[in-house]
């Protein structure tokens, strides 16, 4: 019985990873993605400038030259190694903010749809709140209450964007509910955890699994956006942390390009990246967008 | 049956507007910014003056009574002392209001046309390049953070080639030109913020005009007319786009929150008078009462700015159940 069902799920898998390989949206995304990912796991070990050493005065703010391919900074940093080691942190909040906010998302949308009556008043009341709040605000009370570090500003970007998932999740839920096969297990005698997480939980994956795409390309943005906005940790300097030292030190009114633009560019290659996938992913799991 | 969607809509409205309190009376609470902390810091203050604060405030009184008068000074306007600004944190807010409003509703109706007439071009001609363009367009302003955006725009239109003024909405000493100058002056300082804005939104209104325009265009209806031998042209124009408006009202109303998010990102960047700057300046200061107090007037704003849309959508299409 579990050798078939492991046999079933690879296949299933590999399939996946074939539609994957031959969709070219699916496939520049990843390619993208990975090279970033890449990057940051190893980049650090191996850049020889230390990213929180300032500079000597006459290394500030210089345009891209032989030593420093990409310039520096207005403390003498160099851009380069600032967006390796930058990498590293975004990729790491993008990946684990999105983990939070899908775990929550789940969670509540399968007892919401599982459950339903009053615990599925309350719970979409809730998740109503969250849909209709707007985000940024939201995030920039939390983070000013919890202060800035880098946890704190996962635990922020998750706890406000799983609204989204819940709403998908429950819909989905609801119709998994009403499948014979449930049925047939209630009267075997399972419990709810028991049919939540063997027999819905399975169901609702690939949606979920849609969904998280889009909602790292979301928390990447919004990570950026608060480490702009001065909520971000100082100590370990994200690409919206340099965009936020840019920005306060005058880089456009220095027209010190090279400052400004690289951050960014890395910001929107790595959303772009997750949307294409998004985009990918909604088109294989779901023929009815195939034609478009 | 819209008499019974409209109570259930209603209904839920009022409980979001009741959460959002909530949790804005627990942040007041858990914020080192209740109204003590400010007599707190001066060290002359003497015993009689706190006991006298926390009985203005109710503090001395168990929580339930402090909820109720909480929600009361509310309703009165009262969303106590800003910080920085040493004044009423309602007055603060209404001063800042009308630039914001002026950007964003120029944007808005910028968008909301060039997005329209984006995503009719790219669905009439799907799969050629202007479609492929719309949908790279609006797929790289999605991945784009909107600050960074503006900090381009300055970089290019103001310090590169000088045709717009940095930062403000006024020019130094304006005050005191005539008016149709200082107008004319205001203008020249709005078009890159509101420009910004706009690319923002032109990208997401075009996919959903585009998106919703071929399901449409996939409907028997449109068949039937083709069948009775109108043109291409005519189909689009009385049959097709008419239908497809509808979503675009639910997306505008979804996309509000975002509109907001991108206020406080362009507005900063751009030193813009308004609300979004002002919460900037609030966050930076740690100016927490303030920083409530606009939470609160967005929050609730867009909660009935959803509502209303809600309403108005049941009695435009009929259709709506849910």
């Amino acid at each position: 019985m579990n050798s078939i069902k492991h046999e079933m799920r690879r296949r299933k898998i590999k399939e996946f990873g074939s539609s994957v390989y031959h969709n070219k949206t699916a496939l520049v995304g990843t390619i993208v993605l990975s090279f970033f990912v890449i990057v940051a796991i190893f980049g650090p070990m191996i850049i020889p400038f230390s990213t929180l050493d300032f500079g000597n005065p006459e290394d500030m703010l210089q345009a891209p030259n032989g030593e420093h391919w990409l310039g520096t900074d207005d403390m003498g940093r160099d851009i380069l190694a600032n967006l390796i080691s930058g990498a590293r942190v975004s990729l790491l909040i993008g990946f684990l903010a999105t983990l939070i906010s899908m775990g929550i998302g789940t969670l509540i949308g399968i007892s919401s749809g599982y459950f339903g009556k009053a615990i599925d008043n309350i719970l979409m009341r809730l998740t109503d709140f969250f849909l209709v709040i707007p985000w940024l605000p939201l995030m920039m009370v939390l983070a000013a209450i919890l202060g800035t570090s880098i946890w704190n500003i996962i635990f922020v970007i998750g706890i406000t964007s799983w609204a989204g998932t819940a709403r998908v999740v429950r819909a989905q839920t609801l119709s998994v509910k009403e499948r014979q096969f449930v049925e047939r297990t209630v009267s075997l005698g399972s419990g709810s955890f028991h049919i939540m997480s063997k027999h819905i939980l399975p169901n609702v994956f690939p949606l979920i699994f849609a969904n998280t795409v889009l909602i790292a390309a979301a928390a990447i943005l919004s990570e950026t956006t608060l480490s702009f906005l001065g909520l971000g940790d100082p100590t370990r300097a994200s690409w919206g942390m340099m965009l936020h030292y840019a920005f306060e030190s005058g880089a456009a009114s220095a027209n010190a390009y090279w400052y400004y633009l690289p951050p960014g560019i890395c910001v929107v290659l790595v959303v772009l990246s997750f949307a294409l996938m998004g985009y990918a992913f909604d088109e294989i799991m779901n023929p009815k967008f195939k034609e478009r | 049956m819209r008499r019974k969607f409209i109570i259930k809509k209603t209904m839920y409205a009022i409980i979001t507007v009741f959460i959002v309190l909530i949790f804005n009376y627990i942040l007041f609470r858990i914020l080192p910014g209740d109204p003590l902390s400010m007599i707190m810091r001066n060290p002359r203050a003497t015993p009689e003056m706190v006991d006298t604060v926390s009985a203005l405030y109710g503090l001395d009184k168990p929580w339930y009574t402090q909820f109720i008068m909480y929600f009361q000074n509310m309703l009165h306007g009262d969303l106590g002392m800003s910080f920085v600004y040493k004044s009423s944190v309602t007055g603060v807010i209404a001063t800042k209001i009308l630039p914001t409003l002026w950007m964003l509703g120029m944007a808005e109706i910028i968008a909301i046309i060039v997005g329209i007439f984006l995503g009719i071009v790219a669905a009439a001609n799907r799969g050629t390049k202007i479609d492929v363009g719309t949908l790279g367009f609006s797929l790289v302003t999605y991945s784009m953070p909107t600050f960074w955006l503006g900090i381009i725009m300055v970089s290019v239109f103001c310090v590169g080639l000088r045709i717009f003024p940095v930062g403000g909405m006024q020019s130094p000493g304006m005050s005191f030109a005539g008016e149709g100058a200082q107008l004319l002056d205001i203008l020249h300082h709005s078009v890159l913020p509101i420009i910004t804005m706009s690319i923002l939104l032109i990208g997401e209104y075009a996919l959903t005009m585009r998106n919703t325009l071929m399901d449409v265009l996939e409907e028997d209806y449109i068949l039937t007319a083709k069948a009775k031998g109108f043109s291409r042209k005519y189909i689009l124009r009385k049959h097709a786009v008419p239908n497809a408006m509808l979503p675009m009202i639910t997306i505008i109303a979804i996309n509000l929150g975002l509109v907001i998010g991108g206020a406080i990102q362009i507005e900063t960047v751009f030193s813009w008078p308004g609300l979004g700057s002002l919460m900037y300046e609030s966050l930076s200061a740690r100016d927490y009462p303030l920083l409530q107090g606009l939470f609160l007037l967005i929050t609730i704003s867009v909660v009935l700015a959803n509502y209303l849309t809600d309403i108005t959508y049941s009695y435009i299409d009929p259709r709506v159940k849910d």
